[in-house]
């Protein structure tokens, strides 16, 4: 980021959030870099900006699309880099049809399932075909079920083959730029002034700033967090930011791409090596019944040989895996153990968890480092949930009020529960902190770093890696004499690491794991070095394919510490990137088709036809010896099949994709949908919420009726929630300290003055915000900093709400609970929650206690007549949706093939 | 006793025979990003007490309020509107003189360094609104009203040219809390928490205050200093909106910067205690601002009490001997 000529800041309060990654972007600033932060509150990030533009929250698609347009319309995209590093030239299969010709679906929605099945989204295909994925169409219905496009981290969605036909004029109406170009036109100024609330000047300030900082000589680059990941629509935000950095070829360079700026210190680990229902080490899937039930059926699935690019190898980084778990119980005869790996059966999400939860289906629960009762959407039905638990483990710091609400939570309060009824035996196991043990962070950069112990934990606190290691002991011990099948994963595994005198488990030996090594060979027992080295046949192992190269010859990589001045720009000697130490991916990119950087000032890595390899300030992401102007026959497959100019080579066609034929369940081009409670009407196509949306009805989980339908003046502001510096998340790490805690001590709402004077607010008095979920109550913060906005002739109120504080008795301060009053809506690509905006009234003084308070939510509800329907159509106006104004025979003009 | 006002080197001043550079903070606000890192990293390594009700101060983000026995950092957040900046951006020009480069619009145009003239001089994008964050700190004055006032010794100069409080000297006679102009050092109460510093003891009911009743503030981290270490707030600023090092190096440097963001068109920035010929002898801690220094809570005219000492003397000196001479006339007239 410190390379780039311009920052957006988007979706993220990255100054109050990640304010050590922050400086950065202070570092680009004093190089001369313009900084425009997009958010609808004006914050500390915002007050060190060149500009802030106040955005009405969840309308980005919209401003987004507009700069997509500006950009084509304009002629302003990097024409070069575009035509051949992107599917721009590609043809797309003549049944597509765009939201634009059916009203906001696209073709093959199924209204029955709320899901579309993407078939017509395909690739063309010489002989009259389409280019589908190679176990065949998924419907949307099942993705969204196992939120598939959490396995896209570290490849693309697979394609049979990549043999695409293209039009590198890019006249072909069924071209991938001319679909964009016309999915974007109706995306204006003016209609980014009256859904966004962003004046037509502002437009232009934005658009400028970013088309002059982009090109051969300079770069722009796009920053964002959840601000743009916690919608209904959440992946598609970031898909149009993609969409836009790759036309203006800043994808793959230093100083462009899109920051995801990951929460907390190791989140981007905990994707890597997830933490996830659905995902294995790398970003292989977890097998689902019924689609992966063999080994060849998921291999098969997940990639094609015919495909491009090193995706294709996926087979050995899954056999490579099996091999790490189970070892020598691993064999070819029996599929490398694959049957010992867990199948889904259908969605088990934290909310769909929650919600078994409450049917009675969940008998235990561990908490590892996370407080749901106060963190998570919907907390009422967190809590309730787990009052439905045989058991709970909470393993944290301190006692978070995920382990007290049973005695001091909101229900107890309003007589929903009652201590002496609740049958949860619950846990609470102490944890050691961060500097009590060693272990490694991934960072948003994809750097690993190491962390040594400075002091050993206190008392009985534990290290995860301590705890779990002893827990599998355990298991294993009692399963010892068991001869059922169903033990052998357990009892097969290979759980066997050094320890120190405590116990604990040597964190270096895992991360020895994690790298790999060969089982075979003249290097047997060597740690591997690079991921190209992994093999399907058995002769290797890999914990997580992404991580191998960090202990190649047996080197603790990551706690590399050679400060950034006393090496080059990359600075590949500051802990260890995934993959193979790279600091910027699809870097291949950052050179033009020949070979040669694009400009002398972004020069990063280039062919040097003298030595006849890729060269440069970074490790080259590409096949290091593949010249430029290389075209081989693309039906070769995997990395071989790889051009020249293919820099995307982990996209089954080795470019960045403009149009998503495959990968995402909700449409293949971004496009505007309203939140799933929202003041105002979609502005662009009758179709108000995304149509492919989770959406659950139930009496426990109602919505408020969006603009036009009766109702909706009932809860009549936006909200949306977030955090501050001076607090982490739920509070388990910040509201026990006390040098933390009085730097914010309360609960607080922010509001605009004329807000404050409509409702009669006192600055620093209180509040009640009332949802269709619940009430809480808050100090109010009065402040120019939040705006109300002009939106398509009417004014949008929006209020801030931290979600930092919790009920209960045992932290230093403690407070109502912002959580509480979102419901539970997901984006179906990845199941996050929709909590970044939601429909609310607000109040002056504080809220009723007891079942007063329960009072107060259902009077809301029956005067806004709200039912479990309310806001849950899927389609919202089918007699102006779905329709194809081409006519019963769907074929639009142009076929052109 | 050394010089009592006006430039001087405290340290050579104080009879320190090794003369160490005299060590200081430029605290840069226009960088800050009000993270409050500087606050929480201050009480961490100085073990200082949590103070405060732990209520909503009603002051935008600051909790803090401002300096104190147990807040040595303390960052301010100020709301303004456009109004505001306007004023500031023209105050900020007009101050030029006051030992700034003079840079900027009303500049005769040859005084303007040919490499700025080209300058781009309209006002930055951000000018309907803007949030002001400060990390204040004390000022380690050239001239000490507080180390001049105290009757036991126990403030001290070291030989850094900082100005320290030694815990087992002072007497809590509170002297140097009036002598102070800037509000810095107080006295600690005993009604605020001490924090415990291991896990253990987090859940034990709140133990003795450590140094209450007694002066306390800004160390500059003297125990870190000695080890050649930076003080905790720089070391944990994440923007380097506070900078530590050598006095002469960090006004250098801060004069520099002000004359940056006047070639940009900001000219409200302007330095804050780099004037040795202020009221205190300039300070040791100096800051870049973007508004008058009232705004962040800081007097405009900072001036030590014991600078007027010699003119006190001299005026006393003189009613003295007028006195006596009256009296001395009235003698003599009598006699007459």
């Amino acid at each position: 980021m410190a390379n780039a000529d311009c920052i957006i800041i988007q979706g993220s309060n990255m100054a109050e959030c990640h304010p050590v990654g922050f400086q950065w972007v202070a570092e680009a600033k004093a190089r001369g870099a313009k900084v425009i932060h997009i958010d609808p509150r004006f914050t500390r990030t915002s007050a060190v900006s060149d500009k802030h533009l106040p955005i009405r929250a969840g309308s980005d698609v919209v401003l987004l699309g507009a700069l997509i347009n500006y950009v084509i319309a304009n002629d302003l995209w990097f024409k070069e880099y575009v035509t051949a590093y992107t599917n721009a030239a590609t043809l797309v299969h003549e049944d597509y049809r765009d939201a634009e010709d059916l009203g906001g679906l696209f073709s093959g929605f199924d209204p029955e399932k709320g899901a579309y099945d993407n078939s017509s989204w395909a690739y063309d295909e010489a002989e009259d075909g389409s280019i589908d994925e190679p176990a065949g169409p998924e419907h949307g219905a099942e993705a969204g079920a196992r939120a598939a496009g959490d396995a896209l981290g570290s490849g693309g969605p697979p394609l049979e083959h990549a043999e695409v036909l293209r039009d590198d004029t890019l006249q072909n109406p069924r071209t991938v730029f001319q679909i964009l170009k016309r999915h974007y036109a109706r995306y204006t100024p003016e209609m980014v002034r009256d859904m966004c609330g962003i004046s037509e000047a502002d437009f232009a300030y934005l658009a400028k700033t970013i088309t002059e900082n982009s090109g051969r000589d300079r770069t722009t680059c796009f920053a964002y967090a959840v601000g743009w990941t916690q919608h209904s629509l959440g992946a598609q935000f970031i898909r149009a930011a993609a969409i836009l950095q790759l036309l203006l070829g800043n994808v793959g360079r230093p100083g462009g791409g899109i920051m995801a700026l990951r929460g907390h210190a190791s989140i981007q680990g905990s994707t890597d090596i997830p933490t996830l229902f659905n995902l294995l080490p790398g970003y292989l899937p977890m097998p689902s019944a019924g689609r992966h039930d063999t080994l060849e059926e998921y291999l098969a699935a997940n990639a094609s040989k015919s495909q491009k690019g090193f995706w294709a190898d996926a087979d050995a980084y899954t056999i490579s895996l099996l091999k790490a778990w189970w070892g020598d119980a691993a064999t070819a005869d029996n599929d490398w153990a694959y049957d010992y790996l867990p199948r889904l059966t259908g969605a088990h999400g934290t909310y769909e968890t929650v919600m078994s939860m409450l049917r009675d289906e969940v008998e235990g629960y561990f908490l590892l480092g996370q407080n749901p009762a106060v963190g998570s959407a919907h907390g009422r039905m967190q809590r309730l949930g787990m009052s439905h638990l045989k058991w709970l483990v909470v393993r944290d710091l301190n006692m978070i009020e995920s382990a007290t609400w049973w005695k001091d939570g909101p229900e107890i309060e309003s007589g929903e529960l009652r201590t002496e009824d609740i049958e949860t035996e619950v846990f609470f196991l102490p944890a050691a902190t961060h500097v009590e043990k060693a272990g490694s962070f991934t960072q948003t950069q994809r750097l690993l770093q190491w962390r040594h112990q400075a002091v050993a934990p206190p008392g009985e606190c534990q290290s995860e890696l301590q705890f779990f290691y002893e827990l599998g002991h355990r298991i294993r011990e009692k399963l010892a004499d068991s001869q059922d099948e169903r033990d052998r994963p357990l009892l097969d595994l290979t759980w066997d690491y050094p320890t120190d005198e405590h116990g604990d488990p040597d964190p270096e030996s895992v991360l020895a794991e994690i790298n790999g090594r060969h089982l075979t060979g003249p290097d047997a027992g060597k740690p591997l070095s690079a991921y190209t080295e992994l093999r399907a046949d058995g002769s290797t192992t890999a914990g997580c394919w992404i991580y191998t190269g960090v202990y190649a010859e047996g080197i603790n990589h990551a706690a590399s510490r050679k400060p950034g001045q006393e090496q080059g720009p990359a600075a590949p000697e500051w802990g260890w990137a995934w993959p193979a130490n790279r600091r910027i991916l699809y870097n291949r990119a950052s050179a033009d088709p020949a070979g040669k950087p694009w400009s002398e000032r972004k020069k990063y890595v280039w062919w040097d036809a003298e030595q006849g390899k890729w060269v440069g300030d970074d490790v080259p992401d590409f096949p290091p010896t593949l010249a430029p102007g290389t075209k081989p026959d693309p039906s070769v497959g995997g990395p071989a099949a790889l051009s020249g100019d293919d820099p995307f080579i982990m996209q089954s066609d080795g470019k960045g994709w403009l149009f998503a034929p495959k990968g995402l369940v909700d449409g293949p081009l971004p496009t505007h949908y309203e939140a799933q409670e929202s003041p105002v009407a979609n502005g662009l196509y009758p179709q108000q919420q995304s149509p492919a949306r989770l959406k659950y009805a139930r009496k426990d989980n109602l919505s408020a009726p969006s603009a036009g339908t009766p109702g909706a003046e009932v809860y009549p502001f936006v909200f949306t929630t977030y955090r501050l510096t001076e607090h982490h998340t739920a509070g388990g790490m910040s509201r026990w300290l006390p040098y933390l805690s009085e730097l914010q001590p309360e609960m607080f709402c922010e509001v605009s003055p004329e807000l404050a004077a409509e409702r009669g607010l006192e600055p620093y008095g209180w509040a009640t915000i009332i949802s269709p979920r619940s009430a809480i109550e808050a100090k109010v913060l009065v402040t120019d900093r939040m705006r109300p906005l002009a939106v398509g002739g009417h004014t949008v109120h929006q209020i801030g709400l931290p979600y930092h504080w919790g009920v209960g008795s045992n932290a230093v301060v403690s407070g109502d609970a912002a959580n509480d009053l979102l419901g539970v809506t997901l984006d179906p690509n990845v199941q996050i929650q929709e909590s970044k905006v939601a429909s609310c009234d607000i109040r002056p003084g504080r809220r009723p206690r007891g079942k007063d308070l329960l009072a107060l939510v259902a009077e809301y509800q029956a005067r806004a007549g709200l039912t479990i329907e309310t806001g849950n159509r899927t389609v919202t106006a089918p007699a102006a949706e779905g329709k194809d104004p081409a006519g019963p025979d769907g074929h639009a003009e142009g076929g052109g093939k | 006793m050394g010089q009592l006002s006006g430039p001087t080197d405290p340290t050579a001043d104080a009879h320190w025979e090794h003369n160490h550079p005299r060590k200081g903070f430029f605290t840069d606000t226009s960088i800050c990003i009000g993270c409050k890192a500087c606050e929480v990293a201050c009480k961490e390594w100085n073990h200082n007490p949590q103070d405060g009700n732990l209520e909503l101060l009603g002051s935008s983000y600051d909790n803090t309020g401002s300096l104190g026995a147990s807040t040595w950092r303390h960052v301010a957040f100020i709301e303004q509107g456009q109004d505001r900046i306007v004023e500031a951006r023209e105050s900020g020009r007009a101050l030029v003189s006051l030992g700034m480069p003079r840079i900027g619009p009303p500049a005769p145009a040859a005084s303007v360094p040919a490499d700025l003239a080209e300058a781009d001089t309209t006002p930055p994008d951000t000018a309907d609104f803007r949030w002001l964050m400060s990390s204040d700190v004390c000022k380690h004055c050239t001239h000490a009203g507080c180390l001049d006032v105290c009757p036991t010794g126990a403030l001290f100069r070291t030989e850094f040219g900082t100005v320290v409080v030694q815990d087992d000297v002072c007497n809590g006679c509170g002297t140097c809390v009036a002598g102070c102009p800037f509000g810095v050092i107080e006295r600690r109460s005993n009604g605020t928490v001490k924090v415990s510093t291991s896990r253990e003891d987090q859940h034990a009911a709140h133990p003795e205050v450590p140094n209450a009743g007694i002066a306390q503030k800004c160390t500059l981290c003297y125990d870190r200093l000695v080890a050649d270490e930076t003080p905790a707030c720089a070391k944990a600023c994440p923007t380097t909106s506070i900078k530590f090092g050598d006095h002469d190096d960090m006004v250098e440097a801060a004069r520099e910067r002000v004359a940056d963001l006047h070639a940009k068109g900001l000219t409200e920035a302007r330095l804050y205690g780099a004037n040795e010929n202020d009221g205190v002898g300039g300070t040791g801690s100096v800051f870049l601002l973007l508004d008058e220094p009232e705004v962040y809570g800081l007097p405009p005219d900072p001036r030590v009490p014991t600078a007027d000492l010699p003119k006190m003397y001299r005026r006393a000196g003189m009613a003295v001997a007028g006195m006596a001479a009256a009296a001395a006339l009235a003698f003599l007239g009598g006699r007459a």
